[in-house]
């Protein structure tokens, strides 16, 4: 037991790397269900507990390096584990501790042999996150990569009989790997010639400002692919809902953190410059990412589609609070920076608890009612009122409400904003009111959203009885898993310095400052970003005040009001024959905001004429970036491989042909 | 000690006057429209007559519906609370800065969205879905003004503005101008005033907030309506904080609290009847014509912040 606590975090980060892999393993030598719900998806999630200990723990303390002697020879793997490190370990051991009791109940219901194999995927792929995570060279930081890209391809695909689902899978595989490319000649670019991949390498390399903005828009390009940042994000909303629902909640939650974990790894950590306008690039495109998830959010009829693109939001707002720190940290405004990253980790954090709840809610709507489609739902408070009440917690915390998490991280990213006059620039000193005022509109539609998905999901009357009828509470599995995830978006909430006093690890890693003095200045009630006369906040005094509120009205109107009460059918002004299709379909509240958005949002709709005698409605919302930018690039594609097909005969002797014309222009080109 | 008294007074002097703001802006609007109306203690008889009614719920509602108007209530009468209204020495005021403000009105919308779609009847989603839709341009348009009034205190926290603005050194901030405009449109919306909402009919095919309520009865109605007029009471003195803050107690000078409290129902009851007075001049509008009103809001306010931050350095 001592030697356990004496070993370095690093060790035991690797230890826990190793035992999903053997867990993973054995749950596909073993391929029985009960067996594999009720023992390796349990003690996966102790591993990821021990994980998030050990990265707790090792949150500001030493940086631990190891050498693997894996890989090729004499390129030994080279394993890093420092605050950055540190925190996103946190983040995928946290998130998975619920994602992972979560599945030994979801996944009660599947054939062992399918089973057998999504636990292996599983489990490679947490080990794989977390190798990304750990990686000190480029050889070692692209195989975990690619490990964890075709893993979670593998676990996309997992019902592959779906033609939708592997079209999706396929998307998905080819964005990624378009994005890994980049994020390759991002590392060529940083090794600067010296043949040595090592990320210590990199970090001693001076690149001059035109290669350093070549390698930041780079890695922008190759790690938004993989975070679904604007105009790479197709693959997201396609790819999210055919998984299984942990699955998505591992990859919403998660793997879209690993993107973000990339970008500031090279911006802040291997580059050794910033330029402003590199944030003001990822603030725009952040920006714009947040508002065009949103709005696609607001119009989807599938609840995890529906998800998926409030995910890009997230990323957007993520992304947002990254460039911000940028732009601060190359104007040496190194405690405005802090906060701006200290909002967007702390959002990154957030996002994981309450997209993971979310997500594994919808997979338990999924498993009771075994419709995606919003509406066909409706009034599942009723059948199932434990996962309501859950999932409740993550709708308030994602819409951004205090006193839950979403909050915080929305506030501290405002301050940041509010406090940034005085830049040396004055496009800049323009463009942050407007970027302001983007984030609190996207962060007002993300009300909208959230409204829209509970509401519809489990509020109301069911809009098919049939479907809903049947449907059956979670059991206590899927409740550990949610409880701990909806607890983190509680305390995450209300005791916010604590968890900013962590990562202000990170933040003076990166940015050279901390939020934290004030913090001890003011005590851990008190979240005051710079000066506690400047702006403060309490989650805490404000969600024991409206407590007492709540309680204190509830005592007095008990005392004097007389109590009676009685059932009756609904009034709805005295309308009688109220059917369960009169209220709003998901379609229906997202109507305003499709004729607002119309022309961003391509949507198309064909109503009945009134003499029909079978009606059928139907409206879609067209993502106008498709035909404007993929379709296009695969039309060239396709153009450009039957050009290159026709040099293509199959005879061998056009082949030699080749052969002999290419050596003879390489001999005239070296002579 | 003495900012706790001054907490509790407040208080109750939000819950006690917010019916009587209410009643004084509809017997302005009837003396406008040449009736004789109902007396400016109006409110209060209603709130009587709903707390002695039997409570009616409909057969399929959820805990949550019951549930929200004590949220709705406690997170209004937060708000209200929370306002300088009198004074500044608020104990409770670092607790919860004006973006929070902000939050504590989402956190009340959002919870009466839900419970407007709970019952499941086409009203109750037409009124939460119309709600949502002022609300999304609402919010950011108040964010931005209360952004506005911050970036001249160079502070988020209400009352620090209301010392900087109140008895600091007097400018004028052209900003603030566009930020009131923006306000009052903002505070028509918010409250479910005309022309964007008519509080006083439940015309079907127009109401937005009324809507929501329809199935609330007896004590719960009572708390909606309770906790939309501190709501009403909240923005107005949320505009005097902002916009008027002449005569609000500094921290610890006891002698002007009269004066504040003078001052404070002088410039209600000059709200009041201007808010009557535009009620009575403008029409209703079309529902789709309101998403135009509160982007012109939203509009303003950038605009206000804009000049500040080109201006203001």
């Amino acid at each position: 037991m001592t030697n356990l606590i004496s070993a370095l975090p690093i060790d035991i980060a690797l230890g826990v790397i190793v035992y999903w892999l053997i867990l993973g393993l054995a749950g596909l030598l073993l391929q029985n269900t009960r067996a594999i719900t009720q023992l390796i998806f349990p003690a996966g999630a102790l591993g990821a507990l021990i994980l998030a200990a050990a990265a707790l723990g090792s949150l500001g303390g030493d940086t631990n390096v190891a050498v693997l002697p894996l890989g090729l020879p004499d390129l030994p793997f080279h394993l890093r584990m420092d605050s950055l490190s540190s925190f996103f370990l946190l983040l995928l051991g946290a998130a998975s501790i619920g994602i992972s009791l979560y599945s030994a109940g979801y996944f009660r219901d599947m054939p062992g042999k399918t089973l057998g194999l999504l636990c292996f995927e599983y489990h490679v792929f947490l080990a794989a996150m977390a190798l990304v995570f750990l990686a000190d060279d480029a050889y070692m930081f692209m195989v975990a990569w690619e490990t964890m890209a075709l893993s979670s391809y593998f676990l996309v695909t997992t019902d592959h009989n779906i033609p939708e689902t592997r079209q999706a899978g396929f998307l998905y595989l080819l964005i990624a790997h378009v994005g890994a490319i980049a994020i390759l000649m991002c590392f060529g670019v940083m090794q600067a010639g010296h043949g040595d991949y090592t990320f210590a390498t990199m970090r001693g390399a001076q690149l001059n400002a035109f290669w350093a903005s070549v390698t930041f828009l780079l890695a922008l390009f190759g790690f938004g692919a993989k975070a679904g940042i604007l105009p790479l994000h197709a693959w997201l909303p396609e790819a999210h809902p055919a998984a299984p629902s942990p699955v998505s909640a591992m990859m919403s939650g998660i793997m879209l953190k690993t993107a973000i974990y990339g970008i500031l790894r090279v911006s802040f950590d291997l580059l050794g410059m910033q330029l402003w306008w590199w944030g003001a690039i990822a603030l725009t495109l952040g920006l714009v990412t947040a508002l065009f998830g949103v709005l696609f959010a607001a119009v989807q009829t599938d609840m995890k589609r529906l998800l998926a693109y409030s995910s890009i939001e997230n990323i957007g707002v993520i992304l947002a609070g990254i460039g911000l720190a940028i732009i601060f940290h190359s104007f040496h405004k190194d405690a405005l920076a802090a906060l701006a990253l200290t909002a967007a980790l702390y959002h990154a954090l957030n996002h994981a608890f309450m997209k993971g709840l979310l997500f594994l809610g919808t997979g338990s709507v999924l498993h009771a009612t075994g419709e995606r489609n919003l509406g066909k739902l409706g009034g599942l408070i009723h059948r199932m009122p434990k996962l309501a009440l859950l999932v409740l917690v993550g709708t308030l915390a994602l819409a951004g409400l205090p006193p839950l998490n979403g909050f915080v991280s929305e506030w501290l990213l405002l301050q940041a904003f509010l406090l940034s006059p005085g830049l040396p620039h004055s496009y800049l000193n323009m463009l942050i009111p407007i970027a302001a005022a983007a984030l609190a509109l996207a962060a007002a539609l993300a009300g909208y959203v959230m409204v829209k998905f509970y509401g519809v999901i489990f509020l109301g009357q069911p809009r098919e009885a049939k479907v809903v009828e049947q449907a059956h509470d979670i059991d206590a599995w899927e409740r550990a898993g949610l409880i701990w995830l909806a607890l983190g978006c509680i305390l995450l909430g209300v005791f916010p310095v604590f968890f900013i006093l962590h990562i202000d690890f990170v933040a003076q890693l990166l940015v050279g400052h901390t939020l934290g003095i004030s913090a001890a200045q003011t005590g851990w009630m008190w979240l005051t970003p710079i000066q506690p006369e400047r702006a403060s906040y309490s989650p805490l005094v404000l969600f024991v005040i409206i407590t007492i509120g709540v309680l204190f009205t509830l005592v007095v109107v008990k005392k004097f009001y007389h109590g009676r009460l009685r059932r009756g059918p609904a009034w709805d002004c005295g309308f009688p024959e109220q059917t369960a299709r009169m209220q709003d379909t998901a379609e229906g509240f997202g109507q305003p905001i499709r004729q607002i958005f119309e022309p961003f949002l391509g949507a198309t709709r064909t109503v009945p004429s009134p003499f029909d005698k079978n009606p059928h409605y139907h409206g879609e919302s067209h993502d106008r970036l498709w035909n404007l930018l993929y379709l296009p690039i695969a039309r060239v594609t396709e153009k450009l491989s039957a050009m290159a097909g026709k040099l293509q005969h199959g005879r061998i002797h056009v082949y030699l042909l080749y052969s002999f014309v290419t050596l003879l222009a390489l001999l005239a080109f070296i002579r | 000690m003495n900012g706790i008294l001054l907490q509790l007074f407040q208080d109750t002097l939000v819950v006690v006057i917010a019916p009587l703001l209410l009643g004084w802006v509809n017997q302005c609007r009837a003396w406008l429209q040449n009736r004789s109306g109902a007396g400016v203690l109006q409110p209060y008889r209603n709130l009587i007559k709903l707390f002695h009614k039997d409570a009616v719920l409909a057969h399929n509602a959820s805990p949550l519906f019951r549930f929200t108007p004590y949220i709705l209530f406690a997170s209004m009468w937060l708000a209200a609370a929370l306002v300088p209204v009198v004074a500044t020495d608020l104990p409770l005021s670092p607790a919860v800065d004006v973006i929070a403000l902000v939050g504590i009105f989402a956190l009340a919308r959002v919870f009466i969205s839900l419970a407007a779609m709970d019952i499941g009847t086409s009203f109750g989603t037409l009124g939460a879905r119309r709600e949502m839709l002022v609300g999304f341009l609402a919010e950011p348009a108040l964010l931005m003004i209360f952004f506005t009034a911050a970036a001249i205190s160079q502070s988020t926290s209400l009352v620090t503005i209301v010392e900087t603005l109140a008895h600091k050194q007097f400018v004028i901030h052209p900003s603030l101008a566009f930020a009131a405009i923006a306000f009052v449109m903002v505070l028509l919306a918010e409250n479910a005033r005309i022309p964007v909402d008519n509080p006083s009919t439940h015309l079907e095919l127009t109401m937005i907030h009324e809507a929501m309520i329809l199935e609330y009865s007896a004590r719960h109605l009572a708390m909606v309506e309770w906790a939309s007029m501190l709501k009403l009471l909240a923005y107005t003195t949320i505009g005097f904080a902002l916009f008027m803050p002449w005569g609000i107690a500094e921290a610890g000078n006891w002698s002007a609290l009269p004066v504040a409290l003078i001052a404070l129902f002088l410039k209600l009851a000059v709200a009041g009847a201007g808010l009557a007075l535009l009620e009575t001049l403008s029409a209703k509008m079309r529902i789709f014509r309101v998403p135009e009103f509160m982007g012109t809001a939203f509009l303003l306010a950038v605009l206000g912040l804009l000049v500040h931050f080109l201006h203001g350095n």
